[in-house]
């Protein structure tokens, strides 16, 4: 039998519900979604990642393929008019006629846009569709200046935006201080100031009265003037309201189901309504008198209404059925890079509590705590500009931990500039719940652990712990590292038997003692002979931080074969050659010189990925030979044998494309002679697109540069590959400048932090803060590193050399270019024969074959 | 097998850059020289895991008490004192032995 279920809004807690029944597998369902927006489910928590260069299509939650499941029907651009209880249907805005026998409300919130006169003038908005965005990105291309009315969390979002945008940005608050719900005064007023200083103007304690015609007042041509109570005014070009939401219950009043007087469909613990066969789950939903406006409460009424819907379908016998039990209003985020965040009783309006405080004026830092009335529990707390304590915090609070002798102590920085004593895992219940936007307990973590998964990518994904918000990676990480320690699993980085130290920590030793030889590092640091772990891992370092030259007699030996001999060894013994082409680009003499060398040495010919030529075949003794030649052609070494930068691939941009924005040829050209030749922990690919259609697929790549009309957008840490991952936007619309000072701090910072053979890909997904973290190293600086990044960089670039152009001249390092010690012969193991018109490696089979007769290599 | 080991000198020490291999022709056979810390070692070229002759072109060290050469191709160790695979002992590599006389590099004839 089936069961026709309808569920109203396809917002994030909709969207997670049917989730949630797709992972249950209920039977004979059939599930109708209608959806009012023209897109299904997007992130709204990252919503304001649209203005700083994330698409629509990024921000999307659907997985591929999910609507095309059987029994799942979803309406786009379709809203719910009319329900009619009685007879189970709801009425379409366009007349048509959905049965259900199941309902679920997910209708979300709206903004509230205060009933203000003026408030619905051309160019007053709101901010909580991605279409209230495609508004505000139109309406602010032809402003000068915008306001945001609200001072609260999504008010300060949209601020943001309305500040990348390039506005003059003002933000309009009724209340005395900015974020009254979630900080106190001292929080707020650290908050301000910071605002303040990243050039927003804050105007608190105000009241507005009237929104106006703004042409001609006071001289200024601005479209709206403002008109506060205290006799005071403001012109503006756009208004932004974003001072709360109101919950979507208007179809709910329609059939009255029961709505609570400040509004939100009224449920019980299993979001039921009045009627027992409709639910509403998310912020158009009331329980115990709270409208909840946080993801993680709609998540996880969205479980619960899942497992209900399915214990009823299936009439299994449900005893122990989830029950919604409220939800930790608790919060972090980031505002315009500023941390704030705030958990439980954040005012200290529990009778006989206490508080402790602590501001550093200087840094912007802001810490409050409030704790029990006999100092041994945590009921709440404000942090404002570090918030680094948010998850021990928040752990403390929620699972009724004791607290040290002098609680002040988790907030105040310790004098021997060590960090504190975090929160002790172990003492953290198994059923603490660590990751609430999707339910993750320590306990579930831990599992997972057991399992395998003992990388914090591998944990993300056994678990989705932290993959929604991100707030609690560190915590996640300190539990996978003692979880591994307590389950004996070696949290042993060490590199290899020759070194009781990470790739990590020996590109330190080798930065800091100056260390510019294997044998010294060894006998500094290590033990025995090396081996092909450390050695190419010490090459890599060394060259790093000195760049001399691999082949040099002290480096030779570290050397795995492809660098040793420059070329990529392939599965006969035999090597394959690649020329540089910067950027893809290549004169017809250039083609020409490389098909008469290929020709003339009997090489298979391909084109690579990286667009350019892969030459194989080439015996050790013909290499210096090759490579005479391709340098007579005006040809560098490709490196396309090193852990190193290979290609920057480009499309042609703005010198030919119609559609092209800036000049991606020419970048990538320069991005490639800049970067050519630097050792890294594992091969670096870089991509340039010319505008947004981005056919360089850069947003494939370790660093991906996209062209838009004002400059740059820079992506980082993409991969092909066995493992695919989209680039992610690190910094936008930046000059060609600081676009490179941009790209030598990332290379840098991952060349000293990465693991040997690490990606940038994995490396990112293991860095603790994520894309955040790096964007405030690698942009806001805050590890205090870019100039000395910058500067080691500088040192790579300055001492390039071509390597081959070295080695064919060097007549020692020549003299190893040959197969055998003692005879000019050739290596009679290998063999070719013709396929297509080319040669490729004989097969066993065949080489027996031939046994006997000689084998040549037929050149013309 | 005799005591008379007839030796071929195939390169002076020096042709050995500390730390690697390099491959000899002994009586038309692929011979692997290696020269590491103050020692020589000798076993065939022919990686029996690739079919493609490269040993002498692979990384060394040590893995414990062994001292070894790691196939550039699939990066297998071949303990360079017994030529046993340590990855896969069926594919033993066999040794030869070497010498140094002077400033020269002798090979004899292979072990059975």
């Amino acid at each position: 039998m089936t069961t026709r279920l309808v569920v109203i809004g396809n917002g994030m807690v909709g969207h997670k519900l049917l989730e949630e029944l797709a992972a249950l597998g209920t039977p004979g369902l059939e599930i109708t979604v209608l959806c009012e927006e023209s897109r299904p489910a997007y992130d709204r928590v990252h919503l304001s990642e649209y203005f700083s260069g994330r698409s629509a299509d990024e921000l999307s939650l659907v997985t591929p393929g999910f609507f095309d499941q059987p029994g799942l029907h979803l309406r786009l651009a379709t809203r719910a008019a009319r329900i009619d209880r009685a007879f189970k249907r709801v009425t379409t805005a366009d007349g048509e006629v959905i049965p259900y026998d199941k309902l679920v409300f997910a209708t979300g919130s709206s903004p509230f846009v205060p009933p203000i006169p003026g408030n619905d003038r051309p160019g007053c908005l709101t901010y909580r569709t991605l279409d209230d965005l495609a508004a505000l990105a139109g309406w602010g291309a032809q402003s000068k200046r915008g306001v945001v009315v609200g001072g609260g969390l999504l008010g300060l979002e949209c601020a943001k935006a309305v500040r990348d945008m390039g506005l003059e940005t003002h933000v309009v608050e009724f209340a005395p201080r900015l974020m009254a719900v979630q900080v106190d005064d001292g929080g707020g007023r650290i908050l301000h100031r910071t605002i303040e200083e990243l050039g927003l103007v804050v105007h608190t304690g105000k009241n507005t009265q009237a929104i106006v015609d703004g042409s001609g007042i006071d001289g200024a041509n601005a479209r709206h003037a403002m008109k506060f109570a205290d006799g005071s005014t403001l012109e503006t070009d756009l208004i932004v309201f974003s001072a709360g939401i109101r919950p979507r219950d208007e179809l709910a009043r329609q059939c009255d189901l029961g709505v609570g007087q400040r509004g939100g469909i009224m449920v019980d613990n299993f979001c039921r309504t009045r009627d027992r066969d409709v639910y509403a789950i998310g912020e158009c939903a009331q329980w115990g008198g709270k409208v909840f406006g946080l993801v993680a409460p709609g998540y996880d009424m969205a479980r619960v209404v899942a497992k209900h819907l399915h214990a009823l379908l299936t009439r299994e016998e449900a005893r122990d059925l989830p029950e919604f039990a409220g939800a930790d209003m608790s919060t972090k985020l980031k505002l315009m890079g500023v941390d704030v965040a705030s958990l439980g009783d954040a005012h200290g309006a529990t009778p006989g509590s206490r508080s402790y405080q602590f501001s550093d004026e200087r840094r912007q830092v802001y810490k409050r705590l409030v704790v029990s009335e006999d100092g041994k529990r945590l009921l709440g707390g404000v942090l404002v500009g570090d918030a680094t304590e948010y998850g021990t915090l928040l752990q403390m609070m929620l699972n009724g931990m004791d607290l040290p002798e002098a609680p002040e102590s988790l907030i105040l920085p310790a004098s021997d500039g060590k960090s504190r004593p975090g929160l002790a895992v172990d003492a953290l219940p198994a059923a603490a719940q660590v990751c609430s936007c999707n339910n993750v307990s320590k306990g579930q973590l831990c599992v997972a652990v057991a399992e395998g998964a003992t990388s914090i990518g591998a944990l993300k994904k056994a678990t989705r712990a932290g993959t929604t918000c991100g707030g609690c990676v560190p915590l996640v990480t300190q539990i996978m590292k003692a979880e591994m320690a307590r389950q004996g699993l070696a949290v042993n980085n060490h590199l290899c038997e020759h070194f009781a130290h990470s790739r990590q920590e020996l590109y330190h030793l080798v930065r800091v003692e100056r260390i510019r030889r294997f044998e010294d590092l060894l006998a500094r640091h290590g033990q025995g002979l090396g081996c092909d772990i450390c050695k190419p891992v010490a090459a890599s370092i060394l060259a790093s931080c000195w760049n001399e030259f691999v082949l040099q007699q002290e480096h030779a030996s570290l050397q795995d074969s492809n660098d040793y001999f420059l070329a990529n060894i392939q599965k006969d013994g035999t090597y394959s050659v690649v020329p540089r082409m910067p950027g893809g680009e290549v004169t017809p003499d250039g083609l020409i010189a490389v098909g008469r060398i290929a020709k003339s040495y009997g090489l298979y010919t391909k084109l690579t990925g990286g667009q350019r030529v892969d030459l194989f075949g080439a015996r050790l003794e013909q290499l210096p030979l090759i490579w005479e030649e391709l340098i007579a052609a005006g040809f560098e070494s490709g490196h396309a044998y090193g852990k190193s930068v290979r290609t920057v691939k480009s499309c042609v941009g703005s010198t030919w494309c119609r559609y092209g924005v800036q000049d991606s040829v020419g970048t990538a050209i320069d991005l490639e002679n800049r970067y050519k030749g630097l050792r890294s922990p594992h091969k670096l690919k870089f991509a340039v697109s010319g505008c947004a259609r981005e056919c360089a697929e850069a947003q494939s790549k370790d660093v991906g540069v996209i062209a838009t009309e004002q400059g740059w957008n820079l992506y980082v840490c993409g991969n092909g590959g066995m493992k695919p991952r989209h680039a992610e936007l690190l910094a936008g619309d930046l000059d060609t400048a600081t676009l490179i000072r941009y790209i030598d701090r990332f290379l840098m910072f991952y060349i000293r932090t990465a693991d040997r053979l690490q990606r940038t890909s994995v490396w990112r997904d293991g860095l603790e803060g994520g894309m955040d973290y790096l964007r405030d190293v690698i942009v806001h600086d805050k590890l205090g590193l870019a100039d000395e990044l910058e500067a080691e960089m500088a040192l790579v670039v300055d001492t390039y050399e071509c390597e081959w152009k070295r080695a064919v001249t060097d007549p020692k390092v020549r003299a190893r270019f040959r197969h055998f010690v003692n005879s000019e012969a050739g290596d009679d193991q290998v063999a070719f024969v013709p396929e297509r018109g080319q040669i490729r490696p004989a097969s066993a089979q065949e080489k027996r074959a031939f046994r006997g007769i000689p084998v040549v290599v037929e050149t013309e | 097998m005799t005591n008379e080991t007839s030796w071929i000198s195939v390169c002076a020490v020096g042709d050995i850059v500390p730390d690697t291999g390099v491959c000899a022709l002994v009586h038309g056979a692929q011979v692997a020289v290696f020269r590491v810390g103050g020692e020589l070692y000798a076993i065939d070229n022919l990686d029996p895991c690739s079919g493609a002759a490269v040993l002498s072109r692979g990384l060394v060290g040590n893995l414990g008490e062994r001292v070894v050469v790691a196939s550039p191709i699939y990066k297998q160790h071949f303990d360079l004192r017994t030529g046993e695979c340590v990855e896969a002992p069926e594919q033993a590599v066999r040794t030869w032995p070497v010498r140094r006389q002077g400033d020269h590099v002798q090979v004899g004839q292979a072990d059975a």
